[in-house]
């Protein structure tokens, strides 16, 4: 409370881009879960900060939603966390600037050529199992034809990121069959929760055997807790992309420790934080600099992607037909 | 006229800080738009559920409540507080532990499959009604056992001599004054409802106009849409809240002497029934929740403390605050407006705050006061609700007598109708200092890192996959916020006149 305070005197003072004097700040705004304690954000600050001479600040929560409340007078340098259903979005707002990076050191499992938007991990969405309790799943159509006393528990697409991936996903392997589709996997489905963090919390305390997440899901349980029942089930069809982004505010009052901050992304250094922090996979390190675990993740050789265009033309269509299936 | 000013400029406070931000978010999106058929979907389903769940919770907690009222035990007075914990939680935390309850893998169904019951299905409507139910039938047996403990003593005593229908002559005028007021504030509250209704509700059949907001908000950055269902919104709290009190009527009983009732009707084991019954329903999921919360209490980091201790400093801010202004509102206009703050859509207050401060402030330096502010705004019908009924029974009773003992304004409050409303007081800050350390609220709008709130780091921990550390909190925050109910409860009870 008392901080605040300081602080917004602070601001009245007309002190904001200066911290201790002289040191610059770097404004970052980052989702909550990145921000946080438990996720990426503190290391990547500390490992930036070690070769800035700056103070990187984040400011958290729903960062674009923020962004477009405010405006061109954001305080924002830098954003991080978007993903690709919001990039449209974003660009079209005319905040963003076009970065300098280097692209040639992605390792994305595909083409990424974006002048505004950077990527900094990825994953693909997949469904997890217990699998000592279930066999798995080959393809979506061997989760489909499953028997329907199957739970499983998936995120609302029209609150949650996850459940957007899922529609698209859903309707990138069976388009027009889409709604079709949807008819047949809804007696399984449990129930349908406002965000990722419901629906896992119901998978984990055995309410669901299968649940939305990532393929990258495992290696938290393999790594930190060192259990090793939980698998992503990996479908034939593929799966569908899953891509977190950043981006440079074009009207920043700190340009080169932006710049300097958007390559930072893509180095090593930044790189190998990624795995154990944001339990992700690196958008720029190499397979074999992973750790075991990580390598041993089982991937899915297909991938399935949407463009923002293709995305958009799309959204509202998938969402209709899970709605329409789901409603029955 | 000093004295009738207060009440007008807090009433125009409260007002102005609910159509404020919602005023901002209309100017900012550029008007209001049409509601489509789904959004129209969405009402529809929210009306109906708000009104089930308030029914049905006002229509169980007649009898609970009749039967504390009128029966002594031992551990009465720790189960109504412990009783009154649902209320007060974080909506994530209460959905698991109705779920290890009555889900697919609960108690309930554990227990009838040997009996060679079906499964129950938790996931539906009867889903959400049961979670709201859980939620605000605490609620509904405290606001009317107090009122049936606000009966004189010396009434029931006359009526048992002369045989007449206790229920009828005492009863049912009590009933008739509460009852609207109190289905009022559980039907609004319910029309906010979105993670319960969703989780529970299975699935899209279950929209509700708070998550169509929400989607406007997030995915289609659709301020005009967003603003216009919070209209919507505003209209149905008003609306809920005038037929209140139109239907809230029945004569006040006169003062008595003033003492605790103790009764010669009613059926011991019928009273016994009701009352197991309830705490069952109540306790059950509470026990879940502690059972997995106690193994995380162990990993919990050491910020955990740092966090609990703004969400506390949030609290008792949000206790003074909020009894500050609850005391001149204690009016039939001040209730009905005070309803407002907990029908619009929390996202639109927030954001509409957001817009207001930002070209004076950072938002993130003024994160914690604004959520104390929306802290004070849902908490206070609740309140209102709570203290009506004593300060017009002082008023009443009381007042004509300290006019002739010539006294008015602050010394009134002060030697005559504070003292007889220490229990209501009480009962009130304790619900308010516990909902505002179990809210979630605007912060994540607002925040910044390190400067998050107990609620807000479960939330974090549950995203970073650390479930059990999630549930350690969520422990740890039921443990905090029932600790500071039971303390401002205790002491309104505690030497209270009445």
């Amino acid at each position: 409370m008392k901080k605040t305070l300081i602080t917004v005197a602070g601001l009245l003072l007309g002190t904001s881009a200066l911290a201790d004097g002289h040191t610059p700040v770097l404004t970052v705004y980052a989702p909550d879960y990145f921000g946080s304690e438990w996720g990426p954000g503190p290391s990547i600050e500390e490992a930036f900060e070690a070769q800035c001479a700056c103070d990187l600040q984040y400011q958290t929560g729903d960062v674009l939603p923020r962004l477009l409340l405010e405006g061109a007078r954001t305080e924002a340098d830098v954003v991080i966390g978007l993903n690709t259903d919001v990039t449209k979005r974003a660009r079209e707002s005319g905040l963003f600037g076009q970065h300098s990076v280097d692209l040639s050191a992605l390792t994305l499992p595909i083409d990424w050529t974006d002048d505004i938007f950077v990527p900094f991990n990825y994953a693909h969405t997949a469904f997890i199992y217990d699998n000592t309790k279930l066999d798995g799943f080959d393809s979506f159509e061997d989760l489909l034809n499953a028997p329907d006393d199957i739970r499983v528990v998936i995120q609302d697409p029209r609150s949650s990121i996850s459940g957007l991936a899922l529609v698209l996903w859903v309707q990138a392997v069976y388009g027009e069959d889409a709604e079709a589709a949807w008819a047949r996997l809804a007696p399984k489905i449990v129930t349908v929760t406002q965000g990722w963090s419901e629906s896992y919390g119901l998978f984990t305390d055995g309410e669901a055997d299968v649940v939305l997440s990532y393929t990258t899901s495992p290696a938290y349980h393999i790594i930190a807790e060192e259990d090793l029942t939980k698998s992503a089930a990996i479908f034939d069809e593929g799966h569908y992309f899953f891509v977190e982004l950043a981006a440079k505010i074009e009207g920043t009052d700190q340009p080169e420790l932006a710049d300097q901050f958007m390559a930072f992304i893509l180095t090593e250094d930044f790189q190998t934080l990624i795995p154990t922090t944001n339990w992700s996979l690196p958008a720029a390190l190499p397979i074999d600099q992973l750790s075991e675990d990580f390598q041993n993740l089982p991937m899915p050789e297909t991938v399935l992607f949407y463009n923002e265009d293709e995305a958009a033309a799309l959204r509202d269509g998938a969402i209709e037909a899970w709605r329409s299936a789901l409603s029955q | 006229m000093a004295q009738r000013a207060v009440p007008i400029i807090a009433a125009l406070f409260v007002a102005g800080l609910v159509i404020g931000p919602v005023a901002a978010v209309v100017w900012r999106g550029g008007g209001v738009t049409a509601l489509s058929a789904a959004d129209w979907a969405a009402l529809n389903f929210t009306i109906w559920q708000a009104f089930w769940s308030a029914t049905i919770s006002i229509a169980l907690a007649i009898p609970v409540a009749r039967a504390l009222a009128r029966r002594a035990f031992w551990g009465r007075s720790a189960l109504i507080s412990i009783m009154g914990a649902p209320f007060i939680l974080p909506v994530i935390v209460a959905i698991l532990g109705l779920l290890a309850v009555f889900g697919g893998n609960g108690i309930l169904n554990a227990a009838l499959a040997p009996l060679g019951v079906p499964k129950l299905d938790i996931y539906g409507a009867h889903g959400v009604i049961l979670a709201h139910v859980f939620f605000n039938l605490p609620l509904a047996v405290r606001l009317i056992l107090q009122s049936w403990l606000a009966i004189p003593s010396e009434r029931f005593r006359v009526a048992a001599s002369l045989g007449a229908p206790v229920f009828w002559l005492l009863e049912w005028p009590m009933l008739r004054r509460v009852v609207p007021g109190a289905f009022a504030v559980i039907f609004v509250i319910c029309l906010g409802s979105f993670a319960v209704a969703l989780t529970l509700g299975g699935g899209p059949r279950a929209t509700t106009v708070e998550l169509a907001i929400y989607q406007a908000f997030k995915f289609d950055f659709d301020l005009s849409k967003a603003a216009s269902l919070a209209i919507v919104q505003l209209a149905l709290g008003l609306g809920a809240g005038t037929i209140a009190l139109l239907l809230a009527r029945g004569d006040m009983l006169g003062a008595g002497f003033d003492r605790v009732v103790q009764r010669w009707d009613g059926n011991r084991v019928l009273d016994t029934i009701w009352i197991t019954l309830a705490s069952l329903f109540l306790l059950a999921p509470l026990v879940a929740i502690f059972a997995a919360g106690i193994v995380g209490i162990a990993d919990l980091p050491s910020s955990i403390w740092a966090a609990a201790l703004r969400s506390l400093i949030i609290a008792l801010g949000a206790v003074v605050l909020t009894m500050g202004l609850a005391l001149p509102l204690a009016t039939k206009a001040g209730e009905a407006a005070s309803l407002l703050g907990i029908s619009v859509s929390g996202l639109v207050l927030g954001t509409g705050m957001f817009l207001i401060v930002q070209p004076y402030v950072r938002p993130s330096s003024v994160a914690l006061p604004v959520t104390l502010l929306v802290n004070v705004l849902m908490a206070l019908p609740f309140v209102l609700r709570i203290l009506r009924p004593g300060v017009e029974s002082a008023r009443a009773d009381f007042g004509r007598l300290g006019q002739s003992l010539g006294l008015s304004g602050w010394a009134l409050w002060r030697i005559v109708y504070l003292p007889r409303l220490r229990r209501p007081m009480g009962f009130g800050a304790g619900l308010t200092g516990a909902l505002a350390m179990g809210d979630l609220g605007v912060i994540t709008l607002f925040s910044r890192p390190g400067e998050g709130t107990l609620p807000l780091a479960m939330y974090q921990l549950m995203g970073a996959y650390r479930m059990d550390a999630a549930y350690g909190a969520a422990l740890l925050l039921v443990a905090l916020s029932l600790g500071l109910f039971w303390v401002f409860d205790k002491g309104g009870r505690a030497h209270a006149v009445v």
